[in-house]
């Protein structure tokens, strides 16, 4: 399983590199190339658990990679490997942060989301928009334009994000005053790449987690439980939970929900899909009188803010927090925690994508754009208008415990394991220690953890390899000196 | 028989930033070999403190590690002024760290207590003027 082909995420993407997003695609067809497969509907039924926990978000386009280094550089977990002249995902160590995204020159690296075409799979559909989807539009002075453009591309219903936002950071804040039992700090569960993370790399911080659902997943319960009571005739499946998402990670979380059973989302959007479609009827909408806009909005300042980084912890309203983005600066984080060095904090807040969700792969604007413009809209909204109450401790709370992943161990039994980490370590110190790439693992120590795996060889190593050819040589010059005792004269 | 794993640190003297690279690195190989959580953090607490000590006051020094079946020993050595008190050192809360270090959030006085609490055997040999040695025993048994 170790260095397997991505199948399933190549599978998914198969035809979708050209466009199988149905429906609305027209002009972003391009753009929204790797929307394939669906991230609710079948997914949660069929495959199985091990198919289902192998899921990720990205997906490789072969005919565009080259077979370059560049996305294994910077993968985080050093989760990528070059295979036959391509790039291949060791599926069990992606977290989904979708770096290789962002670093890949040639696009072949696809986050894999839903085609917009997907609304038609409902009779009744609400749209989730997250925070970020606000940031993304220039001399936009009102966010219930976005949201009512929302509903004139075809949503019966729109719920915010921020919404859920505002519901969790309240009941953030009276568990903290209230369970002096949660570990400190308590690090946020809402960034999913974050999440899986601490899961595979830092399993000791597990219990730091704040054991709250992310605001998606409260959301979409929540927007579902309105639809069912203002429509109690529609049936679960004829309801489309959509969500307008910044992150492919989101995705991934969707469709493998760690801390709950299932999630309520059955679809979501990449913000850039559906951006121009809403830029049109924002036009329109924008030439009503403001009266005359219908309001949507009920969030307020707190749940908006979320879409930034520190837009978490300022809602906690307590100066004791410290909020970190960018995959490196959060990995930082991790390790200066795990060392008992940052015992003095309250709260974490940590986001996979710098600047935090307005960063995220799916977006269309600069994120520091994006977040400057959040700030500018939120200036004269009220702080929060959405309160806990006490029958939503079920929706909120951790369906289950967030377990650890443990894809590093070398082998299940401890005595092999300290074998193999003998080898390892004996492979390292022959290696030339360049971290050149030119063997398809980012570092020769990877190399080295792939031979003792038994996924390459010491032959791998060009500089081996080079190191052999010589011996070679000189071995064929001694013989080609040699002269067999009958001609040989006295010297 | 298997051989025991040993992995070698030099600890730079002079280099607050690059203080708990060494740790690190050996959380990386405890999770390789898979060992739990807990004795994973263990580790990373009493090698951490053991690191910022010989950066703050010994110049650097090395440290040695040995994995075996049943534990993890650590060795740290240094060639820094010695501590002529170790009664006075081990009591949480006394630092001789200048104003330079404690304002930098290092020098608290708890490095050698913490040493202590996350280890399951400790032994501290100093000579003032010649150096300190620590070592450590974590044991991996069954939780």
């Amino acid at each position: 399983m170790w260095n397997n082909e991505n199948s399933e995420n190549s599978g998914n993407s198969g035809n979708g590199a050209n466009g199988a997003s149905t429906g609305n695609s027209g002009a972003i067809g391009a753009e929204s190339a790797a929307s394939a497969g669906s991230t609710g509907g079948g997914a949660n039924g069929a495959g199985g658990e091990k198919a289902q926990s192998l899921f990720h978000s990205v997906t490789l386009d072969s005919e565009k990679c080259k077979g370059c280094i560049n996305c294994i550089k910077r993968c985080p977990t050093q989760a990528i490997r070059v295979r036959n002249g391509k790039a291949s995902i060791i599926n069990e160590r992606c977290i989904d942060c979708g770096e290789c995204i962002r670093v890949c020159q040639n696009r072949a690296k696809l986050p894999i989301y839903d085609a917009l075409g997907a609304l038609a799979r409902y009779k009744y559909t609400v749209a989730l928009p997250a925070p970020a989807l606000y940031g993304q539009f220039s001399h936009l002075d009102n966010i219930d334009i976005v949201l009512n453009a929302l509903k004139s591309f075809g949503f019966d219903d729109v719920y915010e994000v921020a919404k859920a936002a505002e519901i969790v950071s309240d009941y953030t804040r009276s568990l903290m005053e209230e369970d002096r039992t949660l570990p400190r700090p308590l690090i946020s569960s809402a960034c999913p790449a974050v999440v899986r993370l601490i899961r595979v790399r830092f399993p000791e911080l597990l219990a730091h987690l704040l054991p709250l659902n992310a605001p998606i997943e409260v959301a979409a319960k929540l927007a579902l439980a309105g639809a069912q009571a203002a429509h109690p005739d529609l049936a679960r499946r004829d309801i489309g939970i959509v969500f307008i998402s910044p992150c492919a990670a989101k995705v991934t979380a969707i469709r493998n929900p760690v801390s709950l059973e299932k999630s309520e989302v059955d679809a979501v959007f990449a913000i850039k899909d559906i951006y121009p479609h809403l830029l049109g009827k924002m036009k329109d909408i924008a030439q009503l009188d403001e009266e005359d806009i219908p309001e949507i909005l009920s969030a307020g300042r707190m749940g908006v803010s979320w879409c930034g980084s520190g837009g978490e912890t300022a809602a906690l309203l307590s100066e004791n927090n410290l909020a970190a983005d960018g995959i490196e600066n959060v990995i930082k984080v991790l390790e200066e925690l795990e060392d008992e060095r940052l015992g003095e904090l309250d709260f974490i807040e940590l986001n996979a994508c710098t600047a935090g969700c307005v960063g995220g792969v799916l977006t269309v604007e600069n994120p520091y754009v994006a977040h400057t413009r959040i700030k500018k809209l939120r200036k004269f909204m009220p702080i929060s208008l959405n309160h806990f109450t006490a029958e939503q401790r079920e929706t909120l709370l951790w369906g289950k415990p967030v377990k650890s992943d443990s894809v590093m161990k070398l082998a299940d039994d401890y005595a092999e394991a300290l074998g193999k980490m003998q080898r390892l370590k004996e492979i390292v110190d022959s290696l030339p220690g360049l971290d050149c790439g030119s063997c398809g693992a980012p570092t020769c120590e990877a190399l080295a953890e792939d031979v003792v795996r038994g996924a390459a060889k010491e032959s791998d190593c060009i500089f081996k390899l080079r190191d052999y050819v010589q011996n070679l040589v000189s071995d064929m010059n001694k013989l080609e000196g040699y002269i067999p005792p009958p001609f040989r004269m006295p010297e | 028989m298997q051989k025991n794993l040993r992995l070698h640190y030099d600890i730079s003297g002079d280099d607050y930033t690059r203080a708990g690279e060494a740790s690190a690195q050996l959380k990386q190989v405890l999770r390789q070999l898979g060992l739990s959580s807990s004795i994973i953090r263990k580790v990373a607490i009493a090698m951490y403190e053991g690191e910022i000590n010989m950066v703050i006051h010994a110049n650097g020094g090395t440290i040695d590690v040995e994995i075996d079946s049943a534990c993890i020993s650590l060795v740290l050595r240094d060639t820094g002024p010695g501590i002529s008190e170790i009664d006075l050192a081990m009591k949480e809360g006394y630092s001789t760290a200048s104003e330079n270090v404690r304002s930098m959030g290092f020098g608290a006085g708890m490095g050698l207590p913490n040493m202590r609490k996350h280890s399951d055997y400790m032994k501290l040999e100093s000579t003032p003027g010649v150096g300190t040695t620590v070592h450590m025993k974590i044991s991996i048994g069954e939780e």
